[in-house]
């Protein structure tokens, strides 16, 4: 499968979804399917999407949230999955694109080019694993904490970049998610 | 009132929902009463990285938080600091030292004493408790000032407030 083709899926007709972007290929990924302020793409901070969108699923308990980032980001912080099995968010859903490869540093293969197994550390810390024709109905209805593991291959594609300034990044989500008061709180 | 009540009362106050930890002697008390207050979220972390990502997300969602862990942790959070401070998040970290007054375990002692300069340098405001009663007007300061000027800001908790002397009390705690 294509990287693009499958997050332009998971994120069709998105609507009120909150979305955290880890940093790299995922977060252009989610700029091709298309911009948003409601969406947190990180530029950094390696290894914290799966947590960024913990505290985002505590915090709104109503709204579904959706962490797409990559097998590298997420290999940083497996921690993570732990932490989410703990807290066990409903409304929270883990997608990792998995190319086996750190695409900004020169492709070297990661951890799963080997063999390392993302779906079973998540399902070993308590996530529900789904297949990716059954992520979107996890995205958006199902009970959580979901993990989908999205293997693509791994290809050089033209980058398409969100916003840099973490600030904007930050108030403009805030704003989309809590309307004008955001700014006030 | 003893200072991890203290603390927990001006968390309750200013509104803080959600509260990462990883496990210190010192915070003992406050993570218990974090865990029992109907009102917030203890989560317990892995590493302490994992309680900025946290905080991040929480604030993006609208909900305040607290971050508590040891001296050691400053360690493991300190490139995720990156993303606090070029984001402006609004954090507040409460640290119980080691490896300053009267430490027992020479391994603590690198990262206790590299505490204060690691956060700075990272742009953290750092303010330092080591009177019982002062900890509470502290924590209400760092809270405003994290809150109203979106700053990042650690309590450093003394060792001396920690009062552990050797192995043998902090296995017996």
């Amino acid at each position: 499968m294509k990287r693009r083709d499958a997050v332009q899926q998971l994120l069709l007709d998105r609507g009120e979804l909150l979305v955290v972007a880890g940093l790299g290929s995922t977060a252009w990924d989610c700029t091709a399917a298309g911009d948003s302020p409601l969406t947190f793409p990180m530029w950094g901070a390696m290894g914290q999407a799966a947590m960024i969108g913990l505290g985002l699923a505590l915090a709104q308990p109503q709204r579904r949230v959706l962490v797409i980032t990559g097998d590298g980001e997420a290999l940083m912080g497996l921690g993570a999955f732990a932490t989410i099995g703990v807290q066990q968010p409903a409304n929270l859903t883990v997608a990792v694109i998995d190319n086996e490869h750190y695409g900004e540093t020169g492709m070297q293969q990661t951890h799963t080019a080997h063999g390392v197994d993302l779906a079973g550390i998540a399902r070993a810390c308590g996530l529900k694993v789904v297949a990716f024709e059954e992520a979107r109905n996890a995205i958006y209805q199902g009970v959580g904490p979901h993990f989908v593991v999205v293997k693509v291959e791994a290809e050089k594609i033209p980058l398409v970049l969100p916003p840099r300034e973490g600030a904007l990044l930050k108030a403009r989500f805030r704003r989309a998610v809590l309307g004008p008061n955001a700014d006030l709180d | 009132m003893r200072w991890p009540e203290a603390i927990h009362e001006e968390l309750s106050g200013a509104g803080v929902r959600v509260v990462g930890y990883v496990p210190d002697a010192g915070h003992k008390r406050l993570i218990e009463l974090c865990h029992t207050d109907p009102n917030m979220r203890a989560v317990v972390l892995s590493t302490e990285e994992e309680g900025i990502g946290l905080a991040a997300g929480a604030w993006l969602g609208g909900q305040k938080s607290a971050l508590l862990m040891q001296s050691s942790g400053v360690g493991n959070i300190v490139n995720v600091l990156g993303m606090v401070r070029e984001c402006r998040f609004p954090l507040v970290t409460l640290v119980t030292m080691r490896g300053e007054q009267g430490e027992f375990n020479p391994w603590q002692l690198p990262m206790g004493q590299a505490v204060r300069p690691v956060l700075e340098a990272m742009g953290t405001v750092v303010q330092y408790a080591d009177k019982a009663e002062e900890v509470a007007p502290i924590v209400n300061a760092a809270l405003r000032l994290a809150y109203n000027s979106y700053a990042s800001v650690a309590v450093l908790i003394s060792q001396r407030l920690i009062g552990i002397k050797s192995f043998q009390e902090q296995a017996a705690q």
